[in-house]
């Protein structure tokens, strides 16, 4: 269950805000740094080019090594959300959600779309 | 002329009042973003505010910053001024870029509109300002610039 089908570096080193992980049909955004405008440019060209490419039916926000987070991250979630419709695809997710992040996700209303895990496990079993 | 002068006198009242001030130009490029919010949080901290506070103001300015560069400038060469003061209590930042200006303000920060959803912008910055903030001003002059003006007071303990 645990097996990954594949585990992708990019060439986050130009920005190195995510890493990108597929397992099965579920793309996971493993996000290091803050998220804002800066971070989103990027997030949304590489989730965008392995949504299309790889066959991605879920998506997966981990925030556990995210402290910050502004509305552009509300406009990379919501992106992906349309891109995923767009595909015909299924679930959008995030785990590791600190109370701060959690405050900012309420405030714009984006639970009504996506649904908040305690760890990958769970968010992998509801997928 | 006129106008300048008056900025100045503007200026030196708004330093005697306070009682700590600073006054910070950057070009207008998306890294300097998480420079600009860790500037004011580094600016707070001696007001010694909650991590809430502190994260309601950055979150804020990151806002207001993110706001210039896509909006006022368009991704294109600018400047952001970055004017922050303490008086008492209360801190005061002042986000200006000379862009092209808002023609409608209450359009503007009207909630969950944006004028680039091609960008992925979510319309929810000046919400986001006015949830975190006290108070929020916005002044816009079309091809002029635009300026943002935001208070909060933190709690003393």
């Amino acid at each position: 269950m645990n097996s990954k089908d594949e585990f992708m570096w990019l060439d986050f080193q130009k920005v190195g805000c995510a890493d990108f992980e597929i397992l099965k049909s579920t793309l996971i955004i493993h996000m290091k740094e803050d998220l804002d405008h800066h971070s989103a440019i990027f997030i949304r060209e590489q989730a965008d080019k392995l949504i299309e490419q790889k066959n991605v039916k879920n998506v997966i926000f981990d925030f556990s090594k995210v402290s910050f987070m502004d509305s552009s991250g509300i406009g990379v979630i919501m992106g992906r959300y349309k891109k995923l419709l767009h595909v015909g695809g299924g679930a959008l997710a995030v785990i590791g959600v600190t109370d701060r992040i959690d405050r900012i996700l309420k405030l714009s209303g984006l639970y009504k779309i996506m649904s908040r895990y305690q760890d990958m496990q769970e968010a992998l079993n509801c997928m | 002329m006129d106008q300048e002068l008056q900025n100045k006198e503007m200026r030196n009242n708004i330093e005697m009042e306070c009682d700590n001030e600073m006054v910070l130009e950057f070009d207008a490029i998306s890294k300097n973003e998480s420079f600009a919010r860790t500037v004011v949080a580094a600016f707070t901290a001696q007001l010694n505010p909650t991590i809430e506070e502190l994260a309601d103001i950055k979150t804020a300015v990151s806002e207001a910053v993110t706001n210039c560069i896509i909006h006022g400038y368009d991704n294109k060469k600018g400047k952001i001024k970055l004017h922050c003061t303490i008086t008492g209590d209360e801190l005061m930042i002042e986000i200006v870029d000379y862009g092209v200006g808002i023609a409608n303000i209450p359009l503007a920060m009207e909630p969950m509109f944006t004028s680039r959803p091609e960008l992925e912008r979510s319309g929810m910055g000046f919400s986001f300002m006015d949830a975190f903030m006290d108070e929020l001003t916005v002044n816009s002059e079309v091809s002029i610039g635009t300026t943002v003006r935001m208070r909060k007071r933190i709690s003393t303990t």
